[in-house]
């Protein structure tokens, strides 16, 4: 009966009034999602597309070919060798522990290879290959290739290696390249750096890293969700990094190493007239290539604890006390500065002393060598001359005459990791000893001993100078990139105001070798050139300002190093060069030696 | 045997013809439907197609036009059914569903979620049934009552509607929950709850937000919260909307036009063909289909609302209207939960997305639409 109350009209009524409000309401609910999808679609299209693109669009590196290094006549120094690695793409393969199983009895695989498969794998995705084993041998390529039909999902692929034919020859040269790590993250350009594994860690690999890398290339291609390359975009081809061509000549660092038999040392060979390194010699080397893809501990540590140092990189690094080696410099400056002239002599008694001093200042001579000009007294390496000299010209006039043969400063030859060696002054010693400069010390200076040290490309740098009449050039061991010759800083004027003193001493340097009292006399027997040099003997260990030259000391030797610096042919010289040999006792005999190898080797080959 | 399939034939052909023998079939509607669901399968082809990829684009293609077919089945047997069968059925449906809901809490089974009752032959959910099933209970409860309903049909009306809406939230599918609970608020609604009600009830569901936030589970919650904030967990729960949007801003006006979206080829649009088909029709079609597919939304529901207010009866009125709104809701929540203004419910595109159960409640719900329009007051009155 409660029907019969209702009033049928006034509920349709209601109804449709709430029908039309909901409607009207829905129809501006619906009108809000339209708005949404109008700012999402137009107003923010452009930044949505963007975000799409890159959703979507992957940029993969390919790494540049490195550029080659060759020596002066075109040797090949370092390259890139082509290699092959297995690889294996999982998603391709069902039972993997199976496949790696008959993969071991076909090409034999390390525990570490393994172990460094499994821990990439772990990192990688399933679909992107992940290498098993570097380096394949041609029976591993071949016997792979036989049974290639059982292994699908694995791969032989071909990568590039940096190799060093010459070996251990080049090394302190060229340096060598190395696996990027996190401390090279930093300084490398990610970008140009996103597809390459490798980087120069010393060196010239390292110094000229940016000429030899080349520029990264791209390919653009577009990718799933899940980092699968669906299809290429586009692409833009690597630029192959330069091929530097050095002015070292192979053969003569070949011809220098072989001089030196198995002493330990180093050799600087230099044309003086453009500054030009023609061999850069520290032996013993090593071999870098296994630097390159990471050296065994054991073997690293074979190097590292050798007792004959063959990571050290004499040559620019080792400190030396240059000895008699020093004369020709100290003697030029007393010509250059006014101390002394050409006629000028000196009594060499054996012994020399300062006035009102006790100490006493010995000849290598024990009874000297009497009367004695600047050309005797550096053919026969007369300590006496030099003592007086220095002791002339101040520890002040010494510091500022030596400075511009470059010693006392790293030489800026591109090989770089260099020292400067030690060219002591009156502020030096104030500062790092807090000790005032005692004139004793300036004396024993004058004959390269005392606090004065340097490296073997420093004197080689000084002895060049000497050769191109007082013009020092900046030494450097790019001559080209690809076909590009470098060009020269240009050199500075001549250290000395007087040629005719630079001749005096060239004579004095010629004496050394061919005067029947020079101290190398041994050399000039049957010489088909005139040789200008000198020989030097340093003590090793005794770097105190010890006044008193203790015979019996030296003599039972802490082996003294041997040096030797020379340049030929004197009149026009081509070659200028320094030596040491560590522990070689006799500058003329150790040292010398090893030098006239080199020079006759070099002006036979290039007369 | 051969009788026999002839037989089965004919019995099918007799249904068929019965069915669209109707001469007050509303053609608009059963129109719009075939053409939002056409529309949803050039889509569902397109998202179904991973660029780079050997698969069975067609196979989906084919599994949900078989959907559409056996949900077309039901519709139109359900159109053919008086709405007075319907609503002397619905206190048993409302029974039914809420039992099987009990029976889900109890036994179910479902990824992470207790939503599904394995029948043996056939995996369902109850909820989907409820959806049906609660506004066909209210409208029954209201239709004998005199409207507007007084305090006590509407405490009444509250339960029915609380009832499965826990339920549901329980399984845990609030989203599902809420989606059923609307459906029988409209019904109340649409019968006249009064506008002081509304306020009140609006206002202190409002002030319950806090009290719902903490009965939320957390990953609720981070939807939740990556919708304020999406790059809080870019690759986790904000993945699906940061995807989302992208698909849609980079559709721009026009689309990138059939097969060439980007974010649902490449995967990285998740969900591509099911609540984020939407996403993938607004990336290939642009601002314009969007519109366009709003539009046909826009029309069926003003067509249901109109079929409710000619219906004859105030049970069919109140039906109606609520299948009506409803439909809106599931438009409106998966618009603005792909567009990136509703947190990630699982709602789907009416129609469009792929998925059998919500097509079949769809499709079934259409029915009865059809069923009251062929059944409406005559233009001359009673």
């Amino acid at each position: 009966m409660r029907i019969a109350l209702r009033d049928a009209g006034a509920e349709v009524r209601l109804f449709r009034t709430r029908a039309l409000i909901g409607l009207l309401l829905m129809i501006l609910a619906l009108a809000l999602v339209a708005a949404r999808f109008f700012y999402l679609q137009v107003v923010q299209h452009r930044e949505f597309v963007g975000r799409a693109d890159s959703n979507r669009i992957k940029l993969q590196p390919i790494a540049p070919t490195r550029g080659r290094i060759l020596d002066r006549a075109g040797v090949v120094l370092a390259e890139n060798r082509s290699s092959y690695r297995l690889q294996i793409e999982r998603e391709e393969i069902r039972d993997l522990p199976d496949t790696l199983e008959r993969l071991g009895r076909l090409i034999e695989l390390t525990a570490d290879e393994l172990a460094a498969f499994k821990r990439l794998s772990g990192a990688t995705r399933r679909f992107i290959a992940v290498p098993l084993k570097f380096d394949l041998s041609e029976t591993d390529i071949a016997r792979f290739a036989l049974d290639r039909h059982l292994f699908p999902g694995v791969e032989v692929a071909p990568y590039d290696v940096r190799y060093y034919p010459l070996g251990a020859e080049m090394a302190h040269v060229l340096g060598y390249v190395g696996r990027i790590d996190e401390r090279d993250l930093g300084a490398l350009d990610a970008g140009q750096y996103a597809g390459s594994s490798h980087v120069g860690k010393l060196g010239l690999e390292q110094r000229y890293e940016s000429l030899l890398h080349g520029k990264v290339g791209f390919t653009q291609v577009e990718v799933n969700a899940q980092g699968r390359v669906l299809r290429t975009l586009s692409k833009r081809a690597p630029i192959r990094g330069a091929d530097l061509h050095l002015s070292i000549d192979a053969e003569l660092q070949r011809e220098a190493i072989r001089a030196f038999g198995d002493v330990t040392g180093a050799l600087v060979a230099l044309d003086p007239r453009t500054g030009e390194v023609l061999c850069l010699v520290s032996v013993p080397g090593y071999d870098p290539n296994p630097f390159v893809n990471g050296i065994s501990r054991l073997d690293y540590a074979k190097l590292i604890n050798s007792v004959e140092r063959p990571l050290f990189n004499r040559a620019l690094r080792g400190v030396y006390e240059p000895g008699s080696t020093i004369k020709p410099f100290i003697g030029l400056g007393g010509l250059d500065l006014g101390l002394r002239t050409p006629d000028y002599r000196i009594y060499s008694s054996g012994v020399f002393r300062l006035p009102g001093r006790p100490e006493r200042y010995r000849d290598w001579k024990r009874s000297g060598h009497g009367s004695v000009d600047l050309t005797q007294a550096l053919a026969q390496s007369v300590n006496t001359y030099f003592y007086q000299l220095a002791f002339d010209m101040g520890i002040d006039r010494i510091h500022l005459w030596l400075a511009q043969f470059g010693f006392g400063a790293i030489t800026g030859v591109d090989v770089g990791n260099e020292v400067t060696g030690l060219l002591p002054s009156r502020e030096w010693k104030l500062r790092a000893r807090k000790q005032p400069w005692f004139p004793g010390e300036t004396v024993i200076t004058g004959i390269g001993q005392g606090f004065l040290t340097a490296t073997p490309i420093q004197l080689a740098v000084a002895t060049a100078t000497l050769a191109n009449g007082g013009v020092k050039r900046q030494p450097h061991v790019l001559r080209a990139i690809n076909e590009q010759a470098v060009v020269l800083a240009p050199a500075a004027g001549s250290i000395v105001s007087n040629q005719e003193h630079l001749n005096l001493v060239i004579t004095g340097m010629k004496a050394v070798v061919h005067d029947p009292k020079g101290s190398a006399r041994q050399l000039g027997i049957g010489i088909p050139y005139l040789m200008a040099a000198k020989t030097g003997t340093a003590q090793v260990y005794t770097r105190k300002a010890n006044t008193e030259y203790d015979e019996k000391r030296t003599a039972l030797a802490l082996r003294n190093n041997a040096l030797f610096i020379a340049f030929a042919p004197a009149e026009q010289p081509r070659i200028a060069l320094a030596v040491i040999v560590e522990h070689g006792s006799s500058g003329s005999k150790a040292a010398g030696p090893i030098a006239k190898q080199v020079l006759d080797f070099y002006l036979k080959r290039n007369p | 045997m051969k009788d026999d399939a002839y037989r089965r034939l004919e019995f099918i052909e007799r249904i068929w013809r019965r069915a669209t023998a109707n001469p007050r079939m509303d053609w608009l509607l059963l129109a719009l439907i075939h053409l939002a669901f056409g529309f949803g399968l050039v889509v569902l082809y397109s998202a179904a197609n991973l660029h780079g990829l050997d698969q069975q684009v067609l196979d989906p293609v084919i599994k949900q036009s078989l959907r559409f077919a056996l949900g077309l089945l039901i519709l139109l047997v359900v159109a053919r059914t008086p709405p007075q069968f319907l609503r002397a059925w619905s206190p048993w449906l409302y029974a039914l569903s809420l039992g099987l809901l009990l029976a889900v809490t109890a036994f179910g089974e479902g990824k992470g979620a207790h939503r599904w009752l394995d029948l043996g032959i056939l995996r369902f959910q109850p909820s989907e049934l409820m959806k049906l099933g609660l506004p066909m209970m209210l409208a029954w409860y209201l239709h004998a009552r005199s409207l507007p309903p007084n305090f006590k049909d509407l405490c009444v009306c509250a339960v029915l509607i609380a009832l499965p809406f826990f339920l549901i939230a329980e399984q845990p599918d609030l989203g599902t929950a809420l989606l059923v609970a609307v459906s029988g608020v409209f019904v109340v609604y649409l019968a006249g709850l009064s506008w002081r009600w509304i306020l009140a009830l609006s206002a202190s569901s409002l002030a319950l937000l806090p009290v719902l936030w903490q009965f939320m589970h957390e990953y609720q919650r981070n939807r939740v919260r990556v919708l304020i904030d999406p790059q809080a967990d870019p690759l986790g729960t904000g993945w699906n909307i940061i995807q989302s949007k992208i698909a849609v801003g980079s559709g721009g006006w026009f689309g990138k036009g059939w097969l060439k979206g980007t974010q649902s080829g490449l995967d990285f649009l998740p969900e591509h063909h099911t609540d984020f088909i939407g996403a993938v029709l607004a990336e290939e079609f642009g601002f314009v289909g969007i519109c366009a597919l709003l539009i046909i939304y826009l029309v069926i529901i003003a067509r249901g609302l109109k079929i409710a207010s000619d219906a004859r009866d105030s049970y069919s009125r109140l039906l109606a209207g609520s299948i009506a709104m409803t439909f809106f809701v599931y438009v409106a929540v998966n618009g603005g939960m792909i567009s990136g203004m509703l947190p990630v419910v699982g709602v789907p595109l009416p129609m469009v997305s792929y998925g059998g159960t919500a097509l079949v409640t769809l499709m079934a719900s259409f029915g009865i639409l059809l069923s009251i329009h062929a059944h409406r007051k005559s233009r001359k009155g009673r």
